[in-house]
């Protein structure tokens, strides 16, 4: 691995930590909070593709683990992931992979609507594919009240899917030779 | 600007090696999974609220681990109850509050450099099978580094749009901040790269060997001095 892969991954774990600081923003319709932290994966994935982006985010979830606050809301330890949550979050790496992978797939510039394509299959259908599966079995809940807690979510996500995309294809622009 | 969540102290707990208490949390946590008993994760629960106070920590902190995902734990107990009964309501919640403050006692009573120094030494033992150490350790500083800078470069940013008017734009704070770090990320890696570091050599580097008493070497400094 070169010296440049590892400050990449270093890089997009400080990233998706400095999202979470990020005050959430209540959507007016639903009510949900929505934190920044769930780009994380989706920018390392888009940027720095599907190794260094995985690999950014076991590293992100290695950091909280050790108890660092870096979890939106001041959260970190081994409490998390075994909290009725930690599905979402353990499945970071695989999603930033998913994003990565889906991405070079293209060469040269990703069109917009692949990129939010992209995105939505691994940012979103990743997260919720491993995290609604967690919270059904660590909270004995059945599917239905899981499935219809976590659609709060989509509407948020979904914008986080489109800034993403317009975030990458400039950074992508602006930077070439990512 | 990352703040620990370490609370000092000298207790028994404070001392366990880290490596023992994620080991405990590791069996303590499974086992809660298994036990389908409300009793034993009832007295299960209440000696781990105990340890708080073994710790020399008030209960204030044991309350602040369940704090932030209360509504969560309520809403699920609330599920249980409506879908099963109150009893299998009571187990749940109890099971995940029990965890939650297992696990935030330990996070507690160690220091994030000390839990990164043991983690460094565990996985020396995973050498063998091709995973490298030493690009770890510099990925794990790195980051630690990079955190307040991501938070300076992104006020600077802020700061300059906001001349412009622009800083309540989420893509035009965002996308110079992004290009930034990955100009910076390049920089950084070419100056460790100028400083000779091999990602690739993943053995432990043995420090340069100092003379000692035992040596009984004839030249000392003093001796080579004028």
């Amino acid at each position: 691995m070169s010296t440049r892969a590892i400050v990449h991954i270093a890089l997009f774990a400080a990233l998706t930590a400095a999202l979470g600081l990020f005050p959430p923003i209540v959507l007016p319709v639903v009510g949900v909070p929505i934190t920044a932290q769930s780009m994380g994966p989706m920018l390392a994935g888009a940027l720095i593709g599907a190794r260094r982006g995985g690999l950014a985010l076991l590293l992100f979830i290695v950091l909280v683990a050790v108890g660092l606050p870096l979890l939106a809301g001041g959260r970190g330890g081994f409490g998390v992931f075994l909290g009725p949550s930690g599905g979402f979050i353990l499945s970071w790496p695989i999603a930033a992979g998913v994003v990565g992978w889906l991405y070079t797939r293209h060469d040269g510039a990703v069109p917009l609507l692949q990129a939010i394509t992209a995105l939505t299959l691994g940012g979103i259908g990743v997260v919720y594919l491993i995290g609604i599966p967690w919270l059904v079995v660590v909270a004995e809940i059945g599917w239905v009240p899981a499935l219809t807690g976590s659609m709060a979510f989509l509407p948020g996500d979904l914008v986080k899917v489109v800034l993403t995309a317009l975030i990458a294809r400039g950074v992508r622009r602006a930077y070439p030779g990512l | 600007m990352t703040v620990d969540l370490y609370q000092p102290g000298h207790s028994v707990i404070h001392c366990l090696s880290p490596g023992l208490k994620v080991l405990v949390l590791a069996v303590v946590g499974t086992g809660l999974f298994l036990i389908r008993d409300l009793a034993v994760v009832a007295l299960g629960t209440a000696a781990i609220v105990l340890l708080y106070r073994v710790a020399g920590l008030s209960l204030r902190f044991a309350w602040r681990q369940l704090k932030p995902v209360m509504w969560l734990l309520l809403a699920l107990l609330l599920v249980q109850t409506l879908m099963v009964d109150w009893l299998s309501g009571v187990f749940v919640f109890l099971r995940f509050a029990a965890v939650l403050l297992l696990a935030g006692l330990i996070t507690l009573t160690t220091r994030s450099s000390d839990m990164i120094d043991s983690l460094q030494a565990h996985l020396a033992w995973l050498r063998p099978l091709g995973l490298p150490s030493r690009p770890i350790g510099l990925a794990l500083a790195l980051a630690f580094r990079f955190i307040p800078v991501l938070g300076a470069i992104t006020a600077e940013v802020r700061e300059a749009q906001r001349v412009r008017g622009l800083d309540h734009s989420v893509l035009a704070v965002a996308l110079p901040v992004t290009v930034r770090l990955m100009k910076m990320a390049d920089d950084i890696a070419d100056a460790i790269d100028a400083r000779c570091y091999d990602p690739g050599h993943s053995g432990t580097v043995s420090p340069p060997r100092l003379p000692s008493a035992a040596d009984g070497s004839p030249r000392s400094d003093r001796e080579a001095r004028p």
